[in-house]
């Protein structure tokens, strides 16, 4: 008796897919090593790709579960930065915890309570609004473009709060100055970009073990698949779709920090501006499918940084639309497309 | 304030809401009669404010520090061609439309076959390449230091203290003209066909109806319209630069015009903006914190939001575009029977 | 006392009506089948028992208990379970996952449930941990119908379970629904392949624009000479 492949077999990539995003990523690996291709920058892509990913893995579980384009995600991240702000920088010193450089890190511990805290608040602020404002569009019947259009409202909607309680300037901080990892090929790696490295692989690996060991992810993936089934098979699906926007919000507040501490800089803006890179990542690996917005973001994300050697900055964003109108007119599904 | 003070001020006011409003009847022709979700106005916005610019502005001064290598310089190049009515206006109005109506046609092209919420995703994309691009080459419109020398038309007709009269009339006229133009066009057997598509796009389809050809020429019509809009701020505003073409204000609230007025329904389209505008500017009259700029955009959100949770339909919102906003779409959910 | 017992009910989608009240019943431990054209309403009939659909008039009693228009949810606490025409498995997840999902509202250890269903379905307990997806047509119905088994109904409803199939495994599909009900499931059946579906029933319903037309033992609806020229193709 043979076991044909595990039941994750969805998120584990199809050969001709897999093989030709590691056949890319080979590709660099010796474009570096000739000095073709900076490394350096490959290596920021990458973390940057981290971040993105984790946003971008939770507008797959919404466009998997609640079936339309949540486009205040990266309000989302933004909301999550500053309410991490805000307990970081005026309520934790209020009850006198206050530290920076713990260890290689430009921060300190305060930030290991920030981040649950902010999690925790973000999670509170998606479910409310899905409570108050999406719930009742459902019920209605309301289409997917209308939701979309609703999330558009909250975009930006959040993003005035922001701007009225901080302001709307840059806020920079000062950041402490550390010694950075040497590597070979002129890779530098600030120990700050570990820690979000290593925290997007935790929180990624939990979230796999999550959707595939216990009863409640399974009934995620199951009410992703067949909404209608998963209702008929007595699952709740109003309580899976909280848990979709805690999930999805809990990324997003974590995305949303890391970014913060990625740049050393917060802007109202910032998340917005990082929205046609979360939905790039996700229609890149493919729509409802997890892995591919992990890996589409790893590969936006050094797409990103690459360009950089040989055009302005700026034109990051440019680059990374052009990748994804050209995977739209391709490939439409995706690296690993499942769904439409 | 003196009365024409109040008068001076009120004329600004209009002009402003009623070029919004032709924002307002492109985006009803797109979104409203054509169910297109189109969040990057701003681009077109930009593109037809710097086309008009970038034709009619007198060429670079080194000596002003200006970095941009090409001024249009029509009004002086016409020259006898004008006619004394200053006929370049309406030839960088057109080409302001018909740069919109080009860019919409590669982007349609290449992004109406899929879904709406692609289609939005997309049109953001290209407002923010338009932005980045004019921000970073300052060679094309001298970057972030804008463009400032844009002409006034029949400038020598009137005096300055009168000028907002005239042009307040030029846009009015320009918005009657457009009105006129869209709802023939609605009425008209390309209009019945944009309908039935909205309606029940499969069938259609299958009647035989190129759907994408259909939706592709609404969205340049619409992006067209746009352009004549951006075109138009840039002459009464006579200064464009990235920033001015900001999401909130060149996107947003244009859509929050539009859902207030009532989508589907031109009128709607003007009132809309016409009430929104007001709103907006208003704002700068309430007392205290309440007139935070910043506010503003929580307000343009919350207008939304609003729109859509208790009257999706607007203040003059026709039946059927009501139901688009708040029942099921087809293909969402089709019962077996 | 009926083991279900649906009285006039008036159920449609948005402003259509489609059932103009339909009656039927059905006993512990028994087949029944509605047969019926096309949009006659079969489907939403069962939607309609099922709480998918609410009933605008109209009571449905289950064991005795109301439980018109009541959600999926509740309903399948009840013991009565409800199989989809279509899409009607999890592709993305296991067999085994698809299963458990079926068992997702039990409290207690399900897996001795399990290894029952898998005797009953010997080929998919070969193919546990294969992506439902994977599945041919024929398999996935039976995926369905054992998915729907694994909380034990008391009633099963089915929509069309020969719909779709190669004419090969129609007849393991019936197979399978009369080896179901000697198990003890009482089965309430919508069959598009009338002959087949009757000849199993001791009861059968014809629906016909949203209204009852006829009902009789299978036996008969079989023998009768309209409802064959009408509903059983000559």
């Amino acid at each position: 008796m043979t076991t044909s492949g595990p039941q994750t077999q969805r998120l584990i990539p199809k050969w001709s897919a897999g093989y030709s995003v590691v056949a890319g990523f080979l590709i660099l690996l010796v474009l570096g090593l000739f000095s073709i291709v900076k490394m350096e920058l490959v290596v920021n892509g990458l973390f940057l790709g981290a971040i993105i990913a984790l946003g971008a893995i939770g507008l797959s579980l919404i466009y998997g579960i609640l079936n339309f384009a949540h486009l205040a995600q990266g309000d989302f991240m933004t909301l999550g930065a500053y309410i991490a702000l805000f307990f970081l920088g005026t309520l934790l010193p209020g009850m006198g915890l206050e530290s920076s450089g713990l260890g290689p890190f430009t921060f300190g511990y305060p930030v290991f309570i920030a981040l649950p805290l902010t999690i925790l608040a973000m999670v509170a602020i998606a479910i409310g609004l899905d409570v108050l404002i999406y719930r009742r569009l459902r019920r209605r019947g309301v289409g997917r473009v209308v939701l979309a259009m609703t999330s558009l409202g909250l975009a930006i909607g959040l993003r005035g709060i922001v701007q009225v309680i901080w302001g709307g300037d840059t806020y920079q901080y000062p950041r402490l100055s550390k010694a950075f990892y040497q590597l070979p090929m002129g890779i530098r790696i600030p120990p700050d970009n570990l820690f979000i490295g290593v925290l997007a692989i935790v929180l990624v690996v939990v979230l796999y073990l999550f959707l595939t060991r216990t009863k409640l992810g399974k009934a995620m993936r199951a009410t992703s698949d067949n909404m209608d089934l998963a209702r008929v098979s007595g699952i709740n699906t109003e309580n899976i779709i909280k848990w979709t926007w805690a999930l999805s919000a809990g990324l997003a507040a974590t995305a949303g920090v890391l970014l913060a501490i990625f740049q050393a800089q917060l802007l109202p803006i910032m998340g917005w501006r990082l929205l046609i890179l979360l939905f790039a990542s996700v229609i890149l690996g493919g729509i409802g499918n997890l892995y591919g917005a992990l890996v589409g973001a790893l590969v936006i994300g050094v797409a990103a940084e690459v360009s950089t050697q040989w055009l302005n900055p700026a034109y990051k964003i440019v680059i990374v639309f052009v990748i994804m109108i050209a995977t739209l007119l391709i490939r439409p599904k995706g690296i690993f497309g499942v769904k439409d | 304030m003196d009365l024409s003070g109040i008068i001076g001020y009120i004329t600004g006011f209009a002009i402003m809401a009623v070029i919004y409003a032709i924002f307002s009847l492109g985006l009803n022709v797109h979104w409203g009669y054509t169910g297109l979700f189109n969040i990057g106005i701003a681009g077109f916005f930009a593109l037809g404010a710097y086309t008009s610019a970038l034709l009619t502005t007198a060429s670079p001064d080194p000596l002003m520090f200006e970095d941009y290598i090409f001024g249009g310089d029509l009004p002086t190049r016409l020259g006898f061609w004008n006619l004394g009515i200053d006929l370049w206006f309406f030839v960088a109005l057109i080409a302001a439309a018909l740069v919109c109506g080009i860019v919409a046609l590669f982007i349609g092209f290449l992004t109406l076959r899929l879904k709406e919420d692609y289609l939005a995703i997309a049109t953001l994309g290209i407002a923010e390449s338009v932005r980045i691009i004019f921000l970073n080459e300052k060679w094309l419109a001298n970057g972030s230091k804008g463009l400032y020398r844009i002409p006034k038309f029949l400038g020598e007709l009137v005096s300055p203290q009168y000028y907002d009269y005239l042009y307040l009339g030029v846009v009015v006229a320009i918005l009657i003209v457009l009105y006129i133009a869209v709802n023939r066009t609605v009425k008209s057997p390309w209009g019945r066909v944009l309908k039935a598509i909205r309606e029940d796009e499969l069938t259609t389809q299958a009647s035989g109806k190129n759907v994408f050809n259909f939706k592709l020429q609404s969205f340049i019509f619409g992006a067209a319209i746009m352009g004549i809009g951006g075109a138009l701020y840039a002459h009464n505003v006579r200064f464009v630069d990235p920033v001015t073409f900001d999401p909130l204000l060149a996107t947003f609230i244009i859509w929050t015009m539009l859902m207030v007025g009532g989508s589907g329904n031109n009128k709607g389209a003007i009132l809309g903006a016409l009430v929104v505008w007001g709103i907006w500017t208003g704002t700068q009259f309430l007392p205290g914190f309440l007139s935070d700029p910043n506010l503003r955009y929580v307000m343009v959100g919350l207008l939304i939001i609003v729109v859509i949770l208790l009257r999706p339909g607007g203040i003059l919102g026709e039946k059927r575009v009501i139901s688009r906003l708040s029942e099921t779409q087809p293909g969402d959910a089709s019962p077996e029977i | 006392m009926s083991l279900l017992t649906v009285s006039n009910i008036v159920a449609g989608y948005g402003e259509t009506e489609i059932l103009h009240g339909v009656s039927i019943a059905i006993e512990e431990g028994h087949i029944v089948t509605i047969i019926g054209p096309n949009g006659s309403g079969k489907s939403t009939l069962l939607k309609a028992i099922f709480g998918l659909v609410k009933p605008r008039e109209g009571q449905v009693l289950f064991q005795g208990k109301d439980i018109t228009g009541h959600a999926p949810e509740t309903v399948v606490r009840r013991g009565l379970c409800y199989v989809p025409q279509s899409s009607n498995i999890f592709p993305s997840l296991s067999i085994n996952e698809n299963l458990e999902m079926g068992a997702f509202i039990r409290t207690d250890d399900f897996r001795q449930r399990l290894e029952e269903i898998y005797l009953l379905f010997p080929d998919l307990a070969g193919r546990r941990k294969d992506r439902a997806g994977t599945l041919s047509g024929g398999q996935r119905q039976m995926l369905a119908l054992a998915r729907a088994l694994m909380l034990d109904p008391a009633l099963l409803l089915l929509d069309e379970p020969s719909a779709g199939l190669a004419p090969s495994m129609v007849g393991s599909v019936f197979e399978k629904i009369l080896g179901i009900n000697r198990a003890g499931v009482a089965i309430l059946l919508v069959e598009q392949n009338a002959k087949e579906a009757l000849q199993l029933s001791s009861w059968g319903y014809v629906l016909a624009s949203g209204q009852n037309q006829l009902e009789d033992r299978g036996e008969n609806l079989l023998s009768n000479p309209d409802v064959t020229r009408l509903y059983l193709g000559g």
